[in-house]
């Protein structure tokens, strides 16, 4: 999730001001007035210590995130949760005003009850039907998991609603403003976390191409953006980031949806990125890929020129679905950075943490991130899924929903509703 | 939708202005009044004839609401639905409105359609999630309409999200130098509006289909909660409950506890005998229901232990299961219910506003109605789908699954299948 220093701005409109803009590294927004054209050479001083430190970070950043991927499903679902933990932290901290906090002691406990609430029941849900395919092996452990998740809705709910008594039993006469929009504030915040959050770890456990994909696009597009703005960069694009030009959106459009061709290509040659995986273990994994990621060969036409290495390409249909979402990376994720944005603008600030040197807040780094990981799942839920075959949507269904019990009792009314057929047609 | 005009709003404590805020409050708040009028001064009088006055308009549009209500009822499972969406966006319409009225809008012209465009987008995507099979369900008939109904909901997901991207697009573009901020709270607030109305009236109408019994049910006991309340505190209120809301007391709380706990376990077997009640509606039609109500409206005989036998005129009792749901409705309603009363009256207190509306003569808007009802919806919805549905119903599920989208071939393939893996199983465990 990290992305380049690059994103510090494509540059744009000539002039001094640009350069100093270009060079104040720490935030993706452009920072608010800045005129002095005459202290150059020490600008340029800090222009490149500023540049090394956002380096650094991403080296960082993407060495931890390798790694990570490497390790597989489980650790990154931590990965995310961490992150998650850390962007919710940043923005609660955001709104709150210092002074009224003193005067009501533990209404931070009440924000934090409200997340670990949220976690439990987003990745409850998610999570329930692997949790219980790890378990089949103990019977005493299955039982208590099933039993669990059959009431899970319920505990969340309650736990929610002692939140919201707990809530209103603390109001204090003349906070009552403060404290209710603390509670619409910590609302929103969590639903924008937890849906991209929720939506990203259903991705992953679909296979960790689902995730690494349009995440690699996000951060593709942001670096390709700073180059070609950087080098051809001339028309502002939006009044929101003044750093941002058409020349470096339409050049990363392009650039974006070409990595999305090629690298759908390589990283679906791999198992460990495809195949998904059905319980929590993190163990190697093996499955059929589908036909989504068998390479299909299309020989080269003729007018390619003769120096083209290749005669013969090989394309798996999941390119073709990686174009659509290269382009919804380009055109339409980058309004999640205006909207973080005009955000910060709108309340004055300048980033939202300072967690990651040179680069600001966590939240900073994931704005595009959370709008491409809710239409990754989109997308795979409404184009890629249903073209497995049904049969297998309804096995996953009989296996993952059904206890034992219900298994063997839909097992033997199929048998009849058949015997019936067979005996009604002949 | 605008504010009472009556009222400077009052410093809830002093006891002069408590006469006064028992004039205005009796005709503004579903909230009892009246603890106040025990401790009233002088001028009772002047307070008598208003009281009288406002509690006759209070009780017209008491009736006109339960006879409306009654209608709907009458008339099915589709129209309750249709009035659920009206009741919606009359709400909608009024939150949406308050927070223009608090922070006056200007200079951001079409700045409320985007409140609107996202309202049908929500709804676009609750009640097509909800309703899907249902509709399904009702076009089996026509080729033509199922292929088209269900190419729709294949695609329902990515439309949805599609139309709030565009709706999100359209807020980035419209924001305005030095309204940032303004923008922003609205954006906020429009969700938050949206959540709340629509979370509630998504799991009503989940509900309905199960059966009106489970609408009515807890809808009712929220009614008699409040009515039951404001009596008990209207005799014998003495001790105020909650800071929030002066007039409520400890004693109208607890009796109003016990009376909807009784009620709840009366109207649940009065309401169990109706197949018009408990029957659930598969589709969209509107016609009458025939089903087999299952064993939980089964009513039982319970014969009393002798002893007492012998004092009352009854020997035994008919219950049926689902009384003791009830029960559990019940003391939700009482006990909890009441905090989102609470809730919207803070609310009111924080922003210093009356009422959510005044569509509502006496009582205040639609809102105002409806905000324990919001807190009991989504309880009902949950306990039903946690406790009342039956476990064999997931197998009912996907059996019809399996028969309506596979063919024979199929069907057969997913049998050997399963045996195949019935066996591994079985030799899995040895």
């Amino acid at each position: 999730m990290d992305r380049d220093n690059g994103s510090g701005g494509p540059s744009t409109p000539s002039g001094p001001t640009a350069r100093l803009r270009r060079r104040k590294g720490s935030t993706e927004v452009a920072p608010e007035v800045e005129t002095n054209g005459d202290r150059l050479l020490l600008n340029d001083r800090n222009k490149y210590k500023s540049m090394l430190i956002r380096t650094y970070s991403t080296v960082w950043m993407i060495g931890g995130f390798v790694s990570i991927i490497y390790l597989g499903h489980l650790y990154i679902w931590g990965m995310v949760v961490v992150i998650q933990i850390f962007m919710a932290k940043e923005l609660f901290n955001l709104l709150r005003k210092a002074h009224e906090d003193r005067q009501l002691p533990g209404f931070r406990l009440l924000n934090w009850h409200f997340f670990f609430t949220v976690m439990l029941f987003v990745y409850g849900r998610i999570l329930s039907q692997r949790l219980v395919n790890t378990v089949t092996m103990d019977k005493f452990l299955y039982k208590l998991v099933g039993r669990l998740i059959k009431y899970h809705m319920v505990t969340c709910y309650f736990l929610y609603i002692a939140g919201f008594m707990w809530f209103i039993l603390t109001l204090k006469k003349k906070m009552y403003k403060y404290q209710f929009s603390q509670y619409a504030w910590t609302h929103m915040i969590l639903i924008v976390v937890f849906t991209q959050s929720a939506f990203t770890v259903a991705n992953i456990f679909e296979g960790i191409f689902w995730f690494l994909l349009p995440a690699s696009l996000i951060v593709i597009n942001d670096i390709a953006a700073y180059i070609f703005g950087f080098f051809f960069g001339r028309t502002p694009l939006i009044k929101l980031s003044p750093k941002k030009t058409w020349e470096g959106f339409i050049g990363a459009s392009f650039a974006t949806m070409i990595s999305a061709f090629v690298l759908a290509n390589v990283m679906g040659r791999f198992q460990w990125l495809t195949c998904p995986r059905k319980d929590l273990s993190t163990g190697w994994l093996e499955c059929d890929p589908g036909s989504l990621f068998k390479p299909e060969y299309y020989t080269v036409p003729q007018w390619f020129p003769e120096w083209f290495p290749w005669r013969e390409i090989s394309i798996l249909p999941v390119q073709w679905h990686a174009l659509c979402l290269g382009l919804f990376a380009s055109i339409i994720a980058p309004f999640g950075g205006f909207f973080a944005s005009g955000f910060k603008r709108a309340f004055k600030i300048k980033d939202f943490g300072d967690s990651i040197p040179g680069h600001g807040g966590i939240t900073d780094r994931m704005d595009c991130q959370m709008v491409m990981a809710v239409f990754a799942y989109i997308y795979h839920q409404s184009f890629i899924v249903p073209q497995s075959l049904s049969i297998e949507m309804i096995m996953d269904q009989i296996l993952m929903n059904l206890t034992f019990e219900e298994q063997r009792a839909l097992y033997t009314k199929l048998g009849q509703i058949i015997m019936e057929k067979q005996f009604g047609e002949s | 939708m605008r504010q009472k005009e009556q009222s400077p709003p009052p410093s809830p404590f002093t006891p002069p202005s408590a006469r006064l805020r028992h004039r205005k409050h009796t005709k503004s708040q579903e909230v009892f009044p009246d603890v106040s009028k025990l401790n009233g001064g002088s001028n009772l009088l002047v307070d008598d004839q208003n009281k009288y006055r406002s509690m006759w308009v209070r009780t017209l549009s008491s009736f006109w609401m339960l006879g409306g209500v009654i209608l709907i009822l009458y008339l099915g499972h589709l129209y309750i639905c249709a009035m659920v969406v009206v009741i919606q966006i009359l709400m909608a319409a009024e939150l949406f409105h308050l927070r223009r009225i608090v922070h006056e809008s200007k200079r951001l012209p079409g700045f409320w359609l985007i409140n609107w465009y996202f309202f049908f987008t929500a709804m676009l995507y609750v009640y097509g999630r909800i309703l899907r099979q249902h509709l399904v369900n009702t076009v089996t008939s026509d080729k033509f309409f199922c292929k088209l109904v269900n190419g729709l909901f294949k695609y329902h997901m990515v439309i949805c999200y599609f139309l709030y991207i565009a709706g999100v697009m359209w807020f980035i573009l419209t924001l305005k130098k030095r309204m940032y901020k303004y923008q922003f709270g609205q954006y906020a607030w429009t969700h938050m509006i949206l959540i709340v109305v629509f979370t509630q009236s998504s799991f009503t109408v989940a509900n309905i289909f199960e059966g009106i019994f489970w609408f009515i049910l807890p809808a009712s006991l929220i009614a008699i909660n409040d009515v039951a309340a404001y009596f008990f505190g209207f005799f014998f209120g003495r001790t105020p409950l909650i800071k929030l809301s002066p007039k409520k007391t400890w004693e109208g709380f607890i009796g109003g506890s016990f009376a909807t706990v009784l009620f709840a376990f009366m109207l649940a077997n009065i309401l169990g005998q109706f197949r018009w009640m408990t029957c659930p509606r598969k589709d969209l039609s509107t016609g009458w229901l025939h089903c087999d109500p299952g064993p939980l409206f089964k009513l039982e005989y319970y014969p009393f232990p002798n002893n007492i036998a012998e004092l009352l005129p009854w020997k035994g009792m008919w219950i049926s299961p689902v009384q003791w749901h009830a029960l559990w409705l019940g003391l939700f309603a009482s006990i909890i219910a009441p905090f989102g009363g609470f809730f919207a009256s803070g609310l009111k207190r924080a922003f210093k506003i009356k009422d959510f509306g005044d569509s509502i003569p006496g009582h205040g808007g639609f809102t105002d109605r409806m905000d324990c009802q919001m807190v009991m919806a989504i309880f009902a919805y949950i306990y039903f789908q946690s406790f009342v549905l039956a476990p064999g119903s997931s197998v009912e599920m996907i059996l019809d699954q399996i028969e309506r989208s596979l063919s024979h071939e199929e069907q057969q393939k997913l049998y050997a299948m399963l045996g195949q893996i019935f066996q591994d199983q079985k030799y899995g465990y040895m």
